[in-house]
């Protein structure tokens, strides 16, 4: 059925053979920043952004020629090197190039290259700012490696690499203690994920013999149920780790320690989104396990209650982005646990959010700087005024994720809504109540930041930030409006020979459940603007006995759960294993180490020193070895 | 004349008998004698014989050559270093090595008989000569010289590298790095004076060795007209060795004859 | 005339000479009695070569005779070069192989 459609890709020719230069660009130029250390301080962060730029250059040729080709030759494959063989095992590194990893290639390049403009006006006064764009194009190459690759193995290396470079970036003020923590758990959550890919491409190759794409769907057919399902599930844990879902949540809204531009790049537009990528890519399996797809789907849902929730009563801006990230990408997960039906539109929001979320977090970037890198909203107000440049391109983010007519946000989300609603009326009803939260969050934050009085601290006068970060957010302001339009009827032809399609009537008119995701909208701005529009604002969060907004406020005690239920029995383990190795295993040793010490200080005295006794040992020796040679000779 | 009713004494045989004793004599010799110069001299005896020996098993090469590099060369350089370290003080008699004396008798004996054990009764076939092999090419020596310089000769070159870095070996071991300048004549002399006039040491040479009625080894000191020692008058390298002489009971001869002299003398004055 | 007579007096120099290394303490003298077996090895050789009836025992005694002028050689400097340093030729006093 739809394994049919999907075309084997063509050999690499013409610009494609250049493919691999979008990643050698970028991971050179990191490692010749790393090492020529301060000789390039001057000029290597214009260098880092070439790199970047000439990712996205060659990423938009492999786009253009896509484009022209008959859609059976848009998929290409590069073959690269054998990387090494292993019994009858043979793991090739190569690239695909499809019309789901061009996508993925566009948008990280594309948000990559501003956030790399961006970040040459937000690092400039930074002491370590080669080493920042150092970092940044590691991730790039290293993202690039995940989306491009051809099989599951080299798209773990670019798994592991972008949580390294995500670990760097986190913990970049490694100076702040909280920053350092915050890196270290970024690191170890995404290692619980880790080790659910790590798992599943073992099954893989256990089940297929190979770990490459092609591989894997073509075998996805004949393998039975319970191992697709088990697959499944790892491929869940893996996506959960790195995309912040649910119960591997709790590393994302500690991530915002990072560089702004960081946040914006990595825990907004591109890595996080890796996990969905990840389960669409394995869309064949997936369809052969629909229990990992029904939990696909719950842990999406979940998650796009549970980031909303935690949006609505953050103060920190950045905080409140990050819960409307893991909400939205909640929603990315469901679509793609939907099946055939929603592929296309994970992917869809997975774009679009990319782009109004990189913009509304490089706003919050440059709300930032004219605050003297204040987060807390509390300590806002009436900055509309005072950063025009930034309030404009915000909105645009802003009316984008509420989903307002013809925004970005309205095309993409809208269909995911109306798919969960085909799939299960519940499922909906949760979909359609999390897009009254955002609306209710997000005007929250442009109501706390932008309006009301002026909440500001003493000695801060903001100001608009200069051109290099201006001009990016505009970009990016662009696309959060255009980018739905832009895309509603062309993404989903467009995607149909990677994953498959269901063919949905789409309209500009909305849909009865359209209908209702607007009037939901419009009540939570409404209540919103009810709360937070009218009053003031308290200078610190008043004290609340509303158990809701305690847990929201707590992140709804992810910590307090993973040391609950993780940390504190290890910790506990680990105490009585020491305490068993200093009683029970030094003391053996020691005592057999002191046995040992006694018979060498009898022994040592065999030792005279003397040549002549050495001499008379060595005769005796000859004369027992002479002696039994000898009388084996006569037996 | 039949070799059934004579018993057969060969020449060979008579030199064994002679030699095999001379032999084991030199070797025990050199083994119990505390003298090293004893000990080499046995060693001597022992090679001597050997060299005997090698002549009756028809190796007169090899009995020369014995002869020249093993009592000449070895045995001389052995004498000369003998020279060098001191000779004069003979080992002690007292082993400090607790049951090494005994050890290693029994080891020897236990050796000695292990060998013999093996080696009797092991030669079963005919007994052969090389008088043959040596009149193949006209003589003894000539025959070795075929061996050694046509099978034998990469050990032939072999053993001569060996020779070379054994000489070059020796040379760096025995050698001394000089870490003062060496003083010339001149420098000695001023020294010498300029230690008269600042104390009044004494520049001329210093005085020889005491001539005794017994002895007049290097070893025993001279005495000075009051009857003491004259330190200055032995070297000081014997001194740190110990084996300086005791001169006062040499001195006391020469007193007695005085004494007995006077006497005569004072008898015929009466 | 029995060769294995010369075999038995080669065993017996060789064991008189390896108690002499074994007991005596003057380098010189010890050193003396590794000549002493050599030479036992020698006579064993030339014997061998009369049993055999060929000349290669008496071409390997010679070679022996070179090993051994090239290790009195080397043997001899050493010894100096330990006496002129601790100003003894007894084996026992450089027993540094202890700690």
């Amino acid at each position: 059925m739809l394994l049919e459609t999907l075309a084997a890709p063509v050999a690499a020719t013409g610009m494609f053979t250049l493919a691999w230069t979008m990643i050698a660009v970028p991971a050179v130029m990191a490692g010749l920043l790393l090492l020529a250390g301060k000789l390039s301080d001057r000029w290597g962060h214009l260098a880092a952004t070439a790199a970047v730029v000439w990712s996205f250059a060659i990423a938009v040729c492999l786009f253009a020629e896509q484009m022209m080709r008959p859609a059976s030759e848009r998929a290409v494959s590069a073959h690269l090197y054998t990387w090494l063989g292993v019994g009858h095992w043979t793991f090739e590194v190569g690239l695909l190039v499809d019309q789901l990893s061009i996508l993925f290639a566009l948008l990280i390049t594309g948000v990559g290259s501003l956030i790399h403009i961006y970040s040459i006006g937000y690092m400039a006064h930074d002491a370590r700012r080669r080493r920042f764009f150092a970092y940044l194009n590691l991730f790039i190459a290293a993202m690039l490696i995940l989306v491009l690759a051809d099989n599951y193995l080299v798209l773990f290396v670019g798994w592991e690499g972008v949580g390294l470079a995500s670990y760097l970036l986190i913990s970049f003020w490694q100076h702040k203690p909280s920053a350092a923590a915050a890196g270290t758990k970024a690191f170890v959550m995404n290692r619980v994920g880790d080790l659910g890919l790590l798992m599943a491409i073992s099954t893989m190759l256990a089940m297929f013999g190979s770990s490459s794409f092609e591989a894997v769907n073509a075998g996805a057919a004949h393998v039975p149920p319970l191992w697709a399902t088990l697959i499944g599930f790892f491929l869940l844990l893996a996506a959960c780790g790195k995309s912040a879902q649910v119960p591997l949540q709790a590393w994302l809204l500690d991530a915002m320690e990072g560089p702004t531009p960081v946040s914006a790049l990595i825990h907004a537009a591109t890595m996080v989104t890796a996990g969905v990528y990840l389960v669409v890519r394995s869309h064949a399996i997936f369809e052969m396990a629909p229990i990992a797809q029904a939990a696909v789907v719950i842990v999406g849902t979940v998650t796009l209650l549970a980031g909303a929730w935690i949006g609505t009563s953050q103060d920190d801006i950045k905080k409140v982005l990050a819960g409307s990230t893991m909400s939205q990408i909640g929603y990315m997960m469901l679509a793609a646990g939907i099946g055939p039906a929603g592929y296309a539109f994970a992917i869809f929001h997975l774009l679009t959010h990319g782009f109004f979320k990189a913009n509304m977090f490089l706003g919050a970037g440059s709300i930032m700087h004219g605050m003297n890198d204040d987060v807390n909203m509390r300590h806002f107000g009436g900055l509309a005024s005072a950063m025009r440049v930034t309030f404009l391109t915000f909105s645009m983010g802003y009316l984008a994720i509420i989903g307002f007519p013809f925004f970005a946000g309205y095309f993409s989300k809208d269909h995911i809504i109306e798919a969960a609603f085909a799939n299960n009326v519940v499922i909906g009803l949760c979909a359609l109540l999390g897009a009254g939260i955002t609306a209710f969050y997000m005007t929250r934050l442009m109501l706390m930041t932008f309006f009301g009085e002026k909440r500001w601290r003493q000695g801060v006068h903001p100001h608009e930030s200069p051109k290099a970060m201006t001009v990016p957010l505009i970009i990016l302001a662009v696309f959060s409006v255009g980018a739905g339009l832009l895309m509603n009827w062309w993404i989903q032809t467009w995607l149909e020979p990677a994953v498959g399609n269901h063919a949905h009537d789409i309209s500009l008119i909305p849909t009865p459940v359209g209908w209702a995701t607007l009037l939901v909208v419009a009540a939570g701005v409404a209540a919103s603007w009810m709360v937070f529009g009218r009053g003031s604002i308290p200078d610190v969060a008043p004290a609340t006995k509303n158990p809701v907004t305690i847990a929201g406020r707590n992140v709804l005690f992810g910590d307090q759960v993973n040391g609950f239920l993780f940390t504190h029995p290890t910790v506990a383990t680990a105490k009585a294993i020491d305490t068993a190795d200093v009683s029970l295993i030094d003391r053996s040793f020691d005592g057999a180490g002191r046995a040992f010490q006694g018979l060498s200080t009898q022994l040592r005295r065999l030792q005279t020193g003397y040549t002549r006794n050495y001499a008379l040992t060595m005769l005796l020796g000859v004369l027992v070895v002479g002696a039994v040679l000898i009388l084996s000779q006569l037996g | 004349m039949s070799p059934m009713l004579i018993p057969l004494v060969t020449g060979a045989e008579v030199t064994f008998w002679i030699g095999a004793p001379l032999a084991v004599l030199g070797a025990l010799g050199l083994v119990f004698s505390r003298r090293a110069v004893y000990a080499a001299l046995s060693m001597a005896v022992a090679m001597i014989s050997l060299a005997v020996l090698y002549a009756s098993l028809d190796a007169p090469f090899l009995a020369m050559t014995q002869i020249i590099v093993y009592t000449g060369a070895v045995m001389m350089m052995f004498l000369f270093v003998m020279m060098m370290v001191g000779v004069d003080t003979p080992d002690s008699a007292v082993e400090t090595l607790k049951g090494q004396r005994p050890l290693a008798i029994l080891a020897g004996i236990g050796l000695a008989a292990l060998l013999i054990f093996a080696i009797i009764g092991s030669i079963t076939q005919p007994a052969a000569t090389v008088v043959e092999a040596n009149a193949q090419f006209g003589g003894n020596p000539q025959g070795l010289a075929n061996l050694m310089f046509g099978r034998y000769i990469f050990v032939f070159e072999l053993a001569s590298a060996l020779l070379i870095t054994a000489a070059v070996g020796a040379m760096i071991l025995a050698h001394r790095q000089r870490v003062t300048p060496k003083r010339d004549q001149r420098e000695l002399a001023q020294e010498r004076m300029a230690a008269y006039a600042d104390k009044g040491e004494h520049p001329g040479p210093l005085p020889n060795s005491g001539v005794y009625a017994t002895t007049n080894s290097i070893a025993a000191p001279a005495l000075l007209p009051d009857g003491s020692i004259a330190p200055k008058s032995i070297s000081q390298t014997l001194l740190l060795r110990g084996a300086v002489i005791d001169p006062i009971p040499l001195a006391k001869v020469t007193d007695q004859t005085f004494a007995a002299i006077e006497a005569v003398e004072e008898d015929e004055d009466e | 005339m029995n060769p294995e007579n010369y075999l038995i007096l080669a065993a017996l120099l060789f064991s008189i000479g390896s108690i002499g290394v074994l007991v005596r303490r003057n380098a010189l003298v010890a050193f003396m009695c590794v000549e002493l077996m050599l030479n036992a090895c020698n006579l064993a050789l030339v014997a061998g070569s009369q049993i055999t009836g060929g000349l290669n025992g008496q071409v390997a005694s010679f070679f022996v005779m070179v090993v051994a002028a090239a290790e009195v050689v080397v043997g001899l400097a050493i010894i100096v070069s330990i006496y002129k340093t601790r100003r003894s030729t007894s084996v026992d006093d450089a027993n540094l192989l202890k700690l």
